[in-house]
């Protein structure tokens, strides 16, 4: 018998099917993956298991077997003795997902107090086991410690013992490591996977990360638009895909795809020479956290070919969004300095450099139109008549490829996809030289990141920008940019041509990052 | 943190100075004279002369500055001077009300405290959407009755319909029962909802699925988690209704007929007998500062984020 079987699992949430007759199963100690888009219905899925569903949605059928009891049918009340002691559940997002006022202890104390598992004295030595177990060092002192006091990794060790305390027999990991730096990414993994052979553990292992599901995963479960379009053995699905949605999320896949790399000289007229598009010189920037001085930029210096993709890469922390601030004038070096050829001063500066951040829906003002919202920067500017702006709004949509017919829509009514292009067309309007990318795919799905990554391609080639590229992503990194500058602590540690670092790197900290990369499985 | 406390103090120091100074100014730009009220009535048969001998006594021929300085010197000392009205010292109107007021005022609190925390709680633990939506409701029904109207209802209803509460005589219990529901009633609607608006907020937080994950039942997580998260913006506002509380027993305590700070401030205000409402106005501020005060200091010790940031 497996250990879960989910049979024809119909979700909806406001009478809006999310999840259409899905089936699957999980035997013991296996870990499956269930890999999808945002909007595929793997986390409805995941939470119907755990009977965690919001209150609009509904379970409309279906049966879902734990060891052949059908937890679909049982009350709220009853599935309390069911969670945490027979499934546990690793969550998304570690920087929110433990209550700020309760010691790290007490949290994953708490989950024995309520299956009633010892006195306060058995808890509390079982909870510095289990901070030792999932390799915290100092565990008495953490226990003591809030939340806030960890690092996003050591946060995210704190929910994998607060869901292996009871050693259920299952365990939903919801996206555990996507908010994660790569190389803490591939050390909780290592943890789940050892966690997993110990106890004999089955996992159920939600992701949108092709390259993660495919590396750890007995199984893989591909889902779409609520249903599932393939599931079998990992190696079988990923080497001979039977549907062409799998095939299409390999090909955008950015960890696995091989693609060339982007070469300067390509881009660059070598016979003409050109002064750089961006110097900048030694740039330092100070903050002061209480009493003593912090440096999260420490004399960092690099130059830019006009028409060129830099890519700044680093983890979080690196000083790599505060270095593009300084770029952007958002922010005032300590000391060095940032040249930007041809730029003007005040408020034409921004003429000719421009900002696409990470969150493309935080970036849009809701209460205006899309139509409004790629007019602004021409309003502000005072660029051209009413009817003149309307003609460039309309030819900024088309470059971006988004239809006419959204322009008197709002940012709500966009997907994640036409938000960014909203945000690209935004910072167009202008006719910028240089664009400053914040992260700016990565909070987009593969299939959505690949076309932003084509378009932001074609777009330097037809008007001649010039890219600064912010990312954690290494797999994005390698395919857009031209030349790499690897961050750490403040300082670029690396520097050269994105084909030189990514095939020969020459610092530790760069092929540690690449390391934790998933490898290529094609 | 021993220097958060020194800075939080200081700051309250300077707002009392500020609230003094802006209610001496205001107080003597006043056209009224208070002197002139009292003593001008032919029947005392007072000559000019012998008023602006009173009014030298009073200190009010000194020049404005001077009498400023007088007068903080004296409010530091303990002193608040002597009523014009009454010829009594200050201190002593002030000792005969405030403890009345302090009486209604802190069950008149505690009161609405109890009756926000209900509300805001039924309604974060329900799940009948029809009885959350009336339970939210009660709270903005609750603002928008006047103090004195709901006084007299209440007298109306309760004394003269029903006789559970006599009007005159009964023990003191009996008689703070309606003044302090009709104090309690409009300041607990900001607590409320406040308080509703925080707990619907912290149970959207990702940590709420996780504890519920843990097998944690619903009102283990109201209680445990939710509760402690929700109550600090209502802290905030429960200190500065506190601080309403003086002002709001001056309609209280007339329509009760109480004897209480409310009740002085209104007397003194028609008498324009400055010294008492300069006092007063030092009270208020002091009880307002030092509740907001207790706010602050009580923040990081519930938040313990606010602790490294202290």
């Amino acid at each position: 018998m497996s250990l879960l079987e989910v049979r024809d699992l119909a979700v909806s949430y406001d009478a809006r099917r999310a999840v259409e007759g899905i089936s699957l199963t999980v035997e013991p100690g296996e870990m499956v993956a269930v890999v999808g888009e945002s909007g595929s219905g793997k986390t409805t899925t995941a939470h119907a298991i755990i009977g965690l569903l919001p209150p609009n949605a509904t379970l409309d059928g279906g049966q879902i077997l734990l060891g052949g009891t059908d937890l679909a049918t049982w009350s709220d009340r009853r599935m309390e003795s069911i969670r945490g002691a027979q499934i546990g559940l690793i969550p998304q997002d570690p920087s929110n997902s433990l209550n700020p006022v309760k010691t790290v202890g007490a949290q994953i104390g708490e989950v024995l107090r309520i299956h009633k598992r010892g006195d306060r004295r058995t808890i509390s030595r079982r909870v510095v086991d289990l901070l030792t177990r999932v390799g915290l060092p100092d565990p008495e002192t953490r226990a003591r410690q809030y939340p806030h006091e960890l690092s996003g990794g050591m946060r995210q060790r704190v929910l994998i013992a607060i869901a292996i305390a009871l050693e259920p027999r299952l365990i939903i990991a919801d996206e555990p490591t996507s908010a994660l730096d790569v190389t803490v990414q591939r050390r909780i993994l290592d943890l789940i996977d050892d966690l997993r052979a110990e106890f004999g553990t089955a996992v159920l292992l939600v992701t949108h990360d092709l390259g993660i599901a495919a590396n750890r995963s007995d199984r893989l479960v591909v889902m779409k638009d609520g249903r599932i379009e393939e599931q079998g053995p990992s190696s079988q699905v990923l080497s001979a895909p039977q549907a062409a949605y799998t095939g299409q999320l390999l090909r955008d896949a950015p960890a696995l795809s091989v693609r060339e790399f982007r070469a300067v000289d390509e881009a660059v007229d070598e016979t003409v020479t050109q002064e750089p598009a961006i110097v900048v010189r030694d740039l330092v920037k100070e903050f002061r956290v209480g009493r003593r001085p912090f440096r999260a930029v420490d004399g960092v210096s690099f130059d830019v070919r006009p028409g060129t993709t830099h890519a700044l890469v680093g983890e979080s922390g690196s000083g790599k969004t505060t270095t593009a601030r300084m770029v952007v004038r958002f922010a005032e070096p300590t000391s060095g300095t940032v040249t930007i050829a041809g730029a003007g001063t005040g408020r034409d500066f921004r003429r000719h450099v421009q900002l696409v951040y990470q969150n493309p829906y935080g970036s849009l003002d809701p209460r205006q139109s899309v139509a409004a919202i790629v007019a602004e920067p021409l309003r502000n500017f005072r660029l051209g008549d009413r009817a003149a702006r309307r003609t460039r709004v309309r030819d900024l949509m088309e470059r971006v490829a988004l239809p006419e017919s959204l322009l008197e829509r709002g940012p709500r009514e966009l997907s994640g996809g036409q938000r960014q292009r909203v945000a690209i067309a935004r910072a167009l309007a202008v006719d910028p030289a240089v664009v400053v990318l914040d992260e700016a795919v990565s909070a987009l799905d593969v299939t959505v990141q690949a076309q932003i990554l084509d378009l932001l391609e074609e777009l330097q080639r037809d008007l001649g920008l010039t890219y600064l590229f912010i990312s954690h992503d290494l797999a994005v990194v390698r395919q857009i940019s031209h030349t790499v500058s690897v961050m750490n602590k403040g300082r670029i540690v690396e520097f050269g041509t994105t084909q030189r670092v990514f095939t020969d790197p020459r610092h530790d900290y760069t092929r540690e990052l690449l390391a934790a990369i998933p490898e290529p499985v094609l | 943190m021993t220097r958060y406390v020194l800075r939080r103090v200081g700051q309250a120091a300077l707002v009392l100075w500020a609230a003094f100074t802006a209610g001496y100014v205001l107080l003597w730009l006043l056209p009224g004279d208070s002197i002139l009220i009292k003593f001008q009535n032919p029947e005392l048969g007072l000559s000019p002369q012998q008023i602006s001998e009173i009014r030298a006594y009073y200190g009010g021929g000194d020049p404005p500055l001077v009498g400023y300085l007088h007068t903080l010197l004296g409010f530091l000392r303990g002193g608040f001077g002597y009523s014009i009205d009454t010829g009594t010292p200050v201190v002593e109107r002030l000792a005969e009300a405030l403890p009345e007021t302090a009486k209604l005022a802190t069950a008149g609190f505690a009161l609405a405290v109890l009756i926000a925390v209900v509300i805001a709680f039924a309604a974060g633990y329900s799940r009948t959407s029809w009885l959350r939506g009336a339970l939210l409701a009660v709270p903005s029904l609750f603002i928008s009755v006047p103090a004195f109207w709901l006084g007299i209802l209440l007298i109306q209803v309760f004394s003269f319909r029903l006789g559970l509460v006599p009007v005159i005589g009964g023990s003191p219990a009996q008689q703070l029962i309606l003044p302090v529901l009709t104090l309690a009633v409009p300041i607990s609607a900001p607590i409320a909802q406040v308080l509703a608006r925080g707990i619907d907020q912290v149970y959207t937080q990702p940590f709420v699925p996780v504890v519920a994950a843990k097998g944690a039942s619903r009102r283990w997580i109201l209680w445990r988690h939710v509760a402690r998260n929700a109550v600090l913006p209502a802290l905030t506002v429960a200190g500065m209704t506190f601080g309403e509380l003086i002002a709001g027993s001056v309609v209280t305590e007339t329509v009760f007929g109480r004897n209480g700070v409310g009740r002085l401030t209104e007397q003194a205000v028609n008498a324009q007998d400055t010294p008492v409402m300069l006092a007063v106005v030092v009270l208020a501020s002091t009880v307002f500062v030092l509740v907001n005060l207790a706010v602050d200091l009580l923040f990081p010790v519930l938040d313990p984020r606010l602790k490294a940031a202290a």
